[in-house]
């Protein structure tokens, strides 16, 4: 299984699977962090953006992905105050240039981004700034691989890790899975040739008997990760128990903010009322991000639920597995 | 969303810095790698430099992957 939804767009967009013998099968993993967000905490980010006086700053993954009644991007076309920023800095700057408005960065994302919030709190801090706030609904990764391989419902021979979650977190937080589970890990990057290599490393550790992690990305990522990203992840928040697309709650999986940085929690500074949850009808978006089926088994695929009108978030995001199976063409396999 | 894209650091003031990618300038945060230097390649998301590219392994990587590639056209001359 590759964990990273990104590395499931390098196997498709250059045709790995099709390279590899039939005895390698390719299963993606739950490595998307739009579409492993629950819908209540969509609705959660789209009643925000609509209370009077916010501005909701996002990154633009999160603008089609539908919630339980509308979408950020529909209620950006209502009148709300939604805007796309490829980073926590330019939420901050627009935070700056807008002291009388209310400015909520949308927290998505895994140990890679986690940080980059972190720092834009610690920053927003040190500056004065007080009109900025965050919804963290960050994600981490190896509690949701421990809960998938908990579940028995896939039964994986080898893990493809995510590279830039590494980068972060180091290749060390991977090792229960070779130790407990005896499956072997590699760390990889994102280049064809990056995963073809990881794969070879894999077979070879099955066909040796062995049970490791081993780094192919030795370019970016150290046993130890990044000590300071993860010292200031660890300043800002604290673990806990998130709701994850598929998997349901997941313990120590999320990150909340600790009681000193409360003040730049959305969720504490807000009256949020998102009213009911409901899931899309016939997505199985869950079903896939758990590798229990794939994009082909959706009766909606490619036919109700397309990029330019997404049913699920798998089909939204540009790493989700329905959006990479209908771009590059495995949808008639 | 977690793509990170390597970028060469040249120039740094304070915790910002200006650096290249595939010839466009652009600014970065180095609170993630405050140890980074001019001259440096990092891995850059969302504007944050979240990790330093170790160029010695780097350059390993791309000779074994250029190994690969040679390996992979001479198993493809030898079908065809």
């Amino acid at each position: 299984m590759e964990f990273c939804g990104g590395h499931t767009v390098t196997i498709l967009k250059h045709g790995i699977r099709q390279l590899l013998p039939p005895t390698i099968e390719m299963l993606s993993g739950p490595g998307c962090p739009v579409c492993v967000t629950d819908n209540a905490d969509l609705d959660k980010a789209i009643a925000l953006a609509q209370i009077p006086g916010v501005i909701l700053t996002t990154f633009g993954d999160m603008l089609k992905v539908p919630g339980s009644r509308s979408s950020l991007q529909k209620v950006k076309a209502d009148g709300a105050d939604v805007r796309i920023v490829y980073s926590t800095m330019d939420a901050l700057q627009i935070a700056r240039g807008n002291p009388d408005k209310r400015v909520v960065f949308l927290g998505i994302g895994f140990e890679t981004t986690a940080p980059t919030i972190a720092a834009s709190v610690l920053q927003a801090e040190q500056e004065g700034i007080s009109n900025y706030y965050a919804l963290s609904l960050h994600k981490l990764c190896p509690p949701v691989i421990k809960a998938l391989l908990d579940s028995g419902e896939v039964r994986l021979d080898g893990l493809i890790c995510p590279g830039h979650v590494s980068a972060i977190i180091g290749s060390r937080p991977w090792e229960f899975i070779a130790r407990d589970y005896s499956i072997p890990c590699v760390v990889s990057g994102f280049e064809p040739l990056d995963v073809l290599q990881c794969v070879d490393m894999l077979v070879a550790q099955i066909e040796n008997g062995r049970s490791e992690v081993e780094i192919a990305y030795r370019r970016g990522v150290r046993p130890e990760g990044n000590r300071q990203a993860l010292e200031i992840m660890d300043r800002v928040f604290e673990t806990c128990p998130a709701q994850w697309r598929g998997m349901g709650l997941v313990a120590h999986s999320g990150l909340r903010f600790k009681a000193e940085f409360e003040r730049f929690d959305a969720e504490i500074a807000f009256e949020i009322n998102p009213g009911p949850v409901v899931e899309p009808k016939g997505c199985i978006c869950g079903d896939i991000l758990r590798g229990v089926n794939t994009p082909q088994d959706c009766q909606l695929f490619a036919k109700v639920c397309t990029p330019e009108s997404p049913v699920g978030p798998c089909m939204v995001s540009s790493e989700g597995s329905c959006a990479a199976y209908y771009l590059y063409g495995a949808a008639g396999e | 969303m977690c793509l990170a894209i390597p970028a060469l650091i040249k120039s740094i003031e304070g915790k910002e810095a200006e650096v290249e990618i595939g010839g466009i300038g652009r600014r970065a945060s180095l609170w993630l790698t405050p140890e980074a230097k001019v001259g440096d390649y990092v891995l850059l998301h969302t504007g944050y430099a979240i990790n330093i590219v170790d160029q010695e392994e780097a350059e390993e990587t791309l000779r074994l992957l250029e190994e690969m590639a040679k390996l992979a056209e001479e198993e493809e001359s030898e079908i065809h």
